[in-house]
């Protein structure tokens, strides 16, 4: 009898060890993707002291300088977080939820990453903070290509991205993902800003030559900047893709020399532009008269940063930019003075939509009163803000893009300093660039992954 | 009976295969333990392990190594694309296009050696990434990278009933997600495989003859043997392990950009090779230990890591040691890189294996002839 108990007993035992090496085992799928039990998320912080934040920018390679300034900004929007400094954008922004002491109570810490500007670098990159260093949100980089190709991972492992210096069509048009948002403008908006100031200065009758960087951002600008300049009744010549880094543009742009075009397009950014505008301006463009007019350069999009690199170079030509220092608004004092005392110059364009990212996010988490993204998400979706140097902003839900008024600029004939380049030349209201999301197609995709 | 020698096969096999799929274990203390590096690790492995079965044994430095990479990963995205989210179609139709893609490159690069050789491997390889990143644009998706978008047709994922994600689907081996650690036991896998044909080629007829085409070519032609056959199964071969880590690397991030097929990268799997010891069988994957540890680690340490790195420091000292080793990362994990490789060739042209070697060598002086080799392998 108590032979048969124990070996009863034994298999009990057996059975429930079993069962519960069965639960040892299938727990870390519940870490595995797509198996959010209630609440749970990735890299939750629980009841820890801190929060990561990631800041994934281009530390090398064409889009370097922009990068540097990206991560500058990061840093003091951390500190204004934590409630350190003189608080910033914290004191202008609208509606606010930020108390100072970090985000739900919990301290801003950060790790940094280079993206190499390459999409393989970046992804390798922000999967090493999510998976090591276990951080909430990424935001950063300076090209589109990389733009997409970490918000596309982001979206795979519910990290929320928030996008830097990004300014293709696809961000947020084709390639548009639920856990990315993008504060910068686009191609599009570019094109609608420009095109009546175009029409102004250089007439309807133009034949345009393009150079454009040969990947999503510049594809996307070129076709805006066509569609735009088109539409004015100018005629499009041709249309020639450059490298990405390519630093010598001679050949690229002798042939523009000969075509009869009198207006050139260049689509580059970073130190592409500089390179292809100071070689255009080397190679006597700005000085020819062709067709009886006037030989003119556009830069569609344009940065302080660029300009301070290009020199000369840049007088006298249009552009459109996001934001600029020298506007005049309550949220770019506050952001330009905190930046100076601490860097001892100006902010980029860059600078600030990375800084308006991380507050943004950082806001939303205490507004929706938690870390879940998809909470996060809803709270973002048509979120309307203002305070942030860029007047009245909305966060459309639609396509997670901002639509705020757009700056067209144009390089500044005589600076006073090494930082006034560029002069706004108009602010064009945002009901002038606002568009159907439904124009560039593309799936948000869902909030629960 | 067989003698169990500590140099047969299976022992071999045997530890290295524990090594491996230890890795996440042995790496914590080096902060190298997160899925995605041990990935690279062992995507990078393979492809340096089949890069030394042509450069380590037949010594024709091929600096086209890249472009089969690229394809290798083009391939992989359009089987994930149009056929199957499932790995092994993926991986196998990698493995045949970047053969047949090796066959051609081979066949004509193989007339010449030395550097002519790399010289025109180096062209192939450039032509391809040229052509993937703009004239083959609707095949590859240029700059952007191809990616899996929600309209691909997947037909034999519709022909088998795999219900519609409302995402993106993901990587799967026949139901078990290829991300994270899954992932990493999975290109495991395929790492120890791959190790063992390099191990059996190494050890075979068929390397011994490759070894005499690097050390003389001419005399292997006077004695009868028609080279070209060897080398051009050697290259096809080489190529395949690069298809296949191609694979690996959309198999656990489907997606594929140009910028793999450039020559940096085909440089970067010489230069790992040479770092860790070429014609060695562990020295490749040393190598890429290494480069992958500085080019994920290093580069990610900042000026507020370092601080509280040398926090036990006095002040003055520590701002002057911070500022001074700042340069050596982050950004400047390069000149690091490039350091260490210098010392390695100036000092070790054998590589890190070379080292070690020698360290066992001086271990074993010291501790008398009689010492085992066992402890003497302690003393590394």
């Amino acid at each position: 009898m108590s032979k048969k108990q124990t070996t009863q007993q034994q298999r009990r035992d057996f059975l429930k060890a079993s069962a519960a090496t069965g639960v040892a085992a299938s727990v870390p799928l519940i870490f595995s993707k797509g198996a959010y039990a209630a609440e749970k998320f990735r890299n939750d912080p629980g009841t820890g002291k801190s929060i990561k934040f990631g800041f994934n920018v281009p530390q090398t390679g064409a889009y370097a300088d922009e990068g540097a300034d990206e991560l500058r900004a990061y840093k003091l929007a951390v500190k204004h977080l934590n409630g350190e400094g003189d608080g910033g954008m914290l004191n202008t922004m609208k509606p606010m939820s930020l108390k100072g002491n970090g985000v739900l109570g919990k301290k801003v810490e950060y790790v940094t990453g280079d993206t190499q500007t390459k999409s393989d670098a970046a992804r390798a990159s922000a999967k090493r903070m999510i998976e090591k260093d276990g951080v909430l949100m990424i935001t950063g980089g300076s090209s589109s290509g990389v733009a997409i190709a970490v918000q596309g991972l982001c979206q795979e492992m519910g990290t929320i991205f928030m996008t830097g210096l990004t300014h293709s069509n696809d961000t947020t048009g084709k390639d548009k993902k639920r856990y990315g948002f993008r504060h910068m403008f686009n191609a599009y908006m570019s094109g609608r800003a420009l095109g009546p100031v175009l029409e102004k200065e250089y007439g309807t009758e133009r034949r345009a030559y393009h150079l454009t960087a040969d990947y999503t951002w510049g594809w996307t600008q070129e076709q805006s900047m066509k569609d735009t300049t088109e539409a004015l009744g100018w005629k499009t010549v041709k249309t020639v893709r450059t490298p990405v880094g390519a630093g010598d543009f001679s050949q690229y742009i002798t042939p523009v020399l000969n075509s009869g075009a009198d207006v050139l397009i260049l689509n580059h950014y970073g130190k592409d532009m500089i390179n292809s505008l100071n070689q255009a301006v080397q190679f006597g463009l700005k000085d020819k008269v062709v067709n009886g007019k006037q030989f003119e350069i556009v830069v569609p999009l344009f940065s302080r940063l660029m300009a301070q690199g290009a020199g000369d170079a840049i007088k006298g030509i249009l552009g459109s930019t996001n934001w600029n220092w020298q506007l005049k608004n309550a949220g770019t004092n506050a952001f330009v003075k905190s930046f100076g005392a601490e860097y001892g110059f100006p902010p980029s364009q860059a600078a600030h939509t990375c800084y308006v990212q991380t507050l943004l996010y950082a806001n939303a988490c205490e507004q929706a009163g938690t870390f879940y993204p998809p909470e996060v998400i809803r709270t973002l979706e048509d979120f309307i803000f203002d305070g942030m140097g860029n007047g009245e902003t909305l966060y459309r839900g639609a396509d997670h893009q901002c639509f705020k008024d757009v700056l067209v600029v144009r390089g500044n004939p005589n600076p006073t300093s090494q930082f006034d380049l560029l002069k706004v030349e108009q602010v064009v209201p945002r009901s002038k660039v606002e568009y159907d999301p439904s124009i560039f197609g593309g799936e948000l995709g869902p909030y629960k992954v | 009976m067989m003698k169990l020698s500590l140099k047969s096969n299976w022992v071999i096999m045997l530890v290295f295969a524990v090594v491996v799929l230890t890795a996440p274990l042995w790496l914590t203390p080096i902060g190298a333990n997160y899925p995605d590096l041990l990935q690279k690790f062992a995507i990078f492995g393979l492809f340096a392990i089949g890069y030394n079965i042509l450069f380590g044994l037949t010594g024709y430095l091929s600096f086209g190594h890249a472009a089969f990479l690229g394809v290798g990963s083009y391939t992989a995205v359009w089987s994930f694309k149009l056929l199957s989210m499932n790995v092994i179609p993926a991986v196998l139709f990698s493995l045949l296009v970047s053969g047949v893609f090796a066959l051609l490159i081979g066949y004509v690069s193989l007339r010449r050696t030395g550097i002519y050789f790399s010289i025109l491997t180096l062209a192939f390889a450039q032509m391809s990434y040229s052509l993937a990143y703009s004239v083959l644009t609707p095949i590859t998706n240029g700059e952007t990278g191809l990616q899996l978008s929600l309209q691909d047709p997947r037909v034999l994922d519709a022909m088998a009933g795999v219900a519609k994600t409302e995402g993106l689907p993901s990587t799967n081996l026949f139901g078990q997600i290829m991300s994270g650690y899954p992932g990493f036991y999975f290109c495991a896998a395929l790492l120890i495989i791959g190790f063992y044909i390099s191990l059996k080629i190494f050890r075979s007829p068929y390397g011994l003859k490759l070894m005499a085409i690097k050390s003389n070519q001419t005399r292997m032609k006077y004695t009868g043997f028609n080279t070209r056959p060897y080398l051009l199964s050697a290259f096809v071969i080489s190529g395949m392990y690069a298809g296949v880590a191609g694979a690996l690397m959309a198999v656990t991030d489907p997606l594929a950009g140009a910028e793999r097929m450039q020559w940096t990268a085909s440089g970067e799997v010489v230069l790992m090779t040479i770092l860790g010891g070429v014609g060695t069988l562990i020295g490749p994957l040393l190598g890429v230990g290494i480069i992958k540890y500085f080019e994920n680690i290093f580069s990610a340490l900042n000026e507020k890591v370092l601080h509280e790195v040398f926090s036990a420091l006095p002040d003055g000292l520590e701002n002057l040691v911070v500022s001074v080793t700042e340069l050596f990362v982050g950004e400047g994990w390069h000149l690091t890189l490039g350091t260490l490789f210098m010392l390695v060739v100036i000092f070790l042209p054998g590589g890190v294996m070379e080292g070690v070697t020698r360290l066992i060598t001086a271990g074993k002086r010291m501790l008398g002839i009689r010492a085992s080799s066992g402890s003497a392998g302690d003393e590394k």
